[in-house]
């Protein structure tokens, strides 16, 4: 049923509803209100059978989930930005171990400069940590993939990481349809892990490997991700077979038939997107969008179907790497055939609007031929203050050998 | 839980298995019905504490469990040695995650348990000084403010043997390890303000905090049963010499940790709910000279000119606890 509520509310209510059994919640703006939700939806006894331990840090967040899930038990937790930095020697050991959990990343950027808008410099930082990545266009998505999230974890024994664009998505009040319990009871079967810490059958996990076995582990664990692709597809199906709607897989393409530009693009900007999309249509322009659901596994596959016959493709990156170029511009570029322009494009950082009018100025200055597809564009960058502060750099560099 | 008959080796009077002891008194080791948690054939060095104290608590934690126990492993000695791929030395569910998280890692196990309903499995994590009192700390310390229903176990010896004998918080001034070589002026690892874990688990008012050495195994086992009888955190600091690190004889462990405590180094007792509630009195004080000369790492101390200074201050330390616990053997309490 749809009701007005706030993403955070929403996506707590939700994940009340996969019944975890452990919940670790350590607080980070903008994911606060997704954790305090949470506690009162346990502390009321509207999600009982559940531990809601307050940590000391986000390493120790992800650490319980890591005990709880080889404990057999159904683990979540949330963060954003420096967060899930603080996490980052966990999150490989997770996905190693192969022990099955949810997290909620409220994107947001990472300092320094210390920001606590959005961005995706927080997930992507942690692109190759062996998760699931999926990332929400709405926050009726973001419920959605929740319940996606714990089937897919489950299924397939690793860690997935839901995204959510922070402040956009979790803190927007607006019409968002919460599964119901026995919705979600009926999709979700209660968790039954593949191996447990079980006193009457015991294991030893996480023992040292070495350089006799450590390939093959490693080689198994991708081969696991990539066929993750078709789980992340079939469960999608048979979620818009029980629920009615549409949410989630691998890509969200958006009138790109024809298309002689498509913009391809993570998380909530698709909204606008669509927009903008429909806008230039309407003028004559045959224009695309191209949201990536499943950020990772990258479904190379599918994204070179989808962008095969395109000539030209704009790629909106919401954070880059620094010495080197952007981040999902460089899987784009893997994912089409050489003689594809692609237009790499940074904007939207640290929480810089991406409004309809930057969205559509960006379509017409590429279709003119303003945008280069060589290098990578700082389209939103104040240009007056980046060129004062270089000049003053300049002035106070001391003359080389100079002892003045 | 399965067992395994093993051979009785009867020796000494205050060794384990003692056929003079009332068999409810008998220690865990010599029954031929113990869990054997960690097996034999696994790759410790000869006269390693840590695994000697392993082996008696896991077996004391496992009858006190009734074998209903999980066990999560920080990185560091004990993990490495127990469990290289595709052998594990350990007959009951293990984790390892990390360095510096057993202590969160150990919450989730039994947060886990009590949500699913199975409440009767306990849950003991293991840690060496380095994954206790330096990384490790920030986890352990919500784990003891939380209460969360855990034993902790930390095997100290003192410093980062696994990675080649440097120095933690845990090791104790003057000593020369891999990364504070007496070199010129120096003593070795510096005097600074020492860390007590046990006294700074003591800080959170947890139900049970108590110290060993594998010197009294009777001792130690009693301390993992009166931990186990217990519910909520509990912590357990276990001093085990390393003949690598330390540079003592591998077949004087039980000696060098006998002298730790005899020369007040090294205090023995337990608390509750923040108050020390039992000492164990030195019954033959020794002075600390007697305990340093055994180990290579204090060699430099010695000989000519040796540093008498650095000796007399390591001293005050020992008279320092001795005052403080109560430990002397003439002082009536």
């Amino acid at each position: 049923m749809l009701r007005q509520v706030e993403g955070s509310r929403a996506v707590a209510e939700t994940v009340a509803r996969c019944r975890p059994h452990v919940v670790a919640a350590y607080p980070i703006s903008p994911q606060t209100h997704i954790v305090e939700a949470l506690s009162e939806l346990v502390g009321s006894g509207d999600l009982t059978a559940c531990e809601y331990l307050t940590v000391e840090s986000e390493f120790g967040a992800l650490s319980a989930c890591i005990g709880a899930s080889a404990a057999g038990a159904r683990a979540y937790t949330a963060t954003a930005s420096q967060g899930i930095l603080f996490m980052a020697e966990a999150l490989p050991n997770a996905s190693g171990l192969g022990l099955p959990m949810v997290m909620t990343v409220a994107n947001r950027a990472l300092g320094a400069p210390i920001n606590i808008w959005n961005d995706h410099s927080d997930a992507l930082s942690q692109r190759d940590a062996g998760w699931l990545m999926l990332f929400a266009s709405s926050n009726q998505e973001a419920v959605d993939l929740h319940v996606q999230a714990f089937a897919l974890a489950e299924r397939l024994s690793l860690p997935v990481m839901v995204c959510m664009d922070g402040f956009v998505l979790t803190h927007a009040v607006e019409e968002i349809d919460v599964p119901g319990q026995d919705e979600v009871d009926a999709f979700l079967p209660p968790f039954r892990a593949r191996q447990w810490l079980d006193p009457d059958e015991p294991v030893t996990i996480g023992a040292m490997v070495g350089p006799e076995a450590f390939t093959e582990v490693k080689y198994l664990m991708a081969h696991r991700q990539l066929r993750a692709l078709d789980d992340v597809s079939q469960v999608a199906r048979d979620f818009a077979a029980a629920f009615g709607r549409d949410s989630g897989g691998l890509l969200r393409p958006y009138r790109t038939a024809d298309a002689d530009v498509v913009v391809v693009a993570l998380g909530s900007v698709l909204g606008s997107l669509a927009d903008v999309v429909d806008e230039l249509r309407d003028e004559g322009l045959a224009v695309g969008a191209l949201g990536v659901t499943c950020y990772r596994p990258w479904p190379l596959d599918e994204v070179r179907r989808a962008l095969r016959e395109v000539p030209r493709v704009v790629v909106l990156n919401r954070a880059f790497a620094v010495g080197s170029g952007s981040i999902l511009g460089q899987d784009v570029r893997l994912s089409v055939p050489a003689a594809t322009k692609v237009h790499d494009v940074v904007l939207g950082l640290g929480g810089r609007p991406l409004t309809h009018d930057v969205l559509r100025r960006l379509v017409l200055d590429v279709v003119a031929g303003q945008v280069g597809s060589d290098t990578l564009t700082f389209y939103d960058l104040d240009h007056q203050r980046v060129a004062t502060e270089l000049a003053r750099e300049l002035a106070d560099v001391p003359s080389a050998g100079g002892a003045s | 839980m399965s067992t395994t008959p093993l051979k009785l080796y009867q020796v000494g009077t205050f060794a384990a298995g003692n056929r003079l002891l009332d068999p409810d008194e008998r220690t865990v080791q010599s029954s031929t019905q113990r869990a054997s948690s960690i097996t034999s054939g696994h790759r410790a060095c000869r006269g390693c504490g840590e695994a000697l104290a392993a082996r008696v608590v896991m077996d004391a934690a496992m009858r006190a469990a009734g074998g209903r126990l999980v066990t999560v492993n920080a990185t560091g000695c004990l993990e490495v040695f127990s469990t290289p791929f595709p052998e594990s030395a350990w007959q009951v569910p293990w984790l390892h995650s990390l360095f510096g998280n057993a202590a969160a890692v150990a919450s989730g196990v039994a947060a886990a348990m009590r949500a699913t309903g199975r409440d009767d499995v306990r849950v003991l994590a293991q840690a060496g000084d380095g994954g206790t009192v330096d990384i490790g700390l920030g986890c352990l310390s919500g784990m003891f403010e939380r209460n969360d229903d855990v034993l902790f176990v930390c095997y100290d010896n003192q410093g980062y043997m696994n990675t080649g004998v440097q120095r933690s918080g845990a090791t104790p001034a003057g000593a020369s390890t891999a990364n504070t070589r007496p070199m010129g002026a120096g003593i070795g690892n510096a005097f600074g303000t020492g860390k007590s874990l046990p006294r700074i688990a003591m800080a959170h008012e947890i139900p049970y905090v108590a110290t060993a050495t594998i010197a009294d195994l009777h001792d130690l086992e009693a301390k993992v049963e009166a931990a186990m009888a217990l519910h909520g955190a509990r912590y357990l600091h276990v001093l085990v010499p390393c003949p690598l690190g330390w540079g003592s004889d591998p077949s004087d462990t039980v000696r060098v940790a006998r002298l730790a405590t005899q020369s007040g180094l090294f205090p023995v007792f337990e608390a509750e709910h923040g108050t020390v509630t039992r000492v164990a009195r030195i019954r033959r004080r020794v002075p600390v000279e007697e305990y340093l000369r055994l180990q290579a790492r204090f060699r430099h101390l010695f000989g000519e000119p040796g540093r008498p200074d650095v000796v007399a201050a390591l001293q005050a330390q020992a008279d320092r606890d001795i005052a403080r616990f109560g430990l002397d053997p003439e002082e009536e309490s």
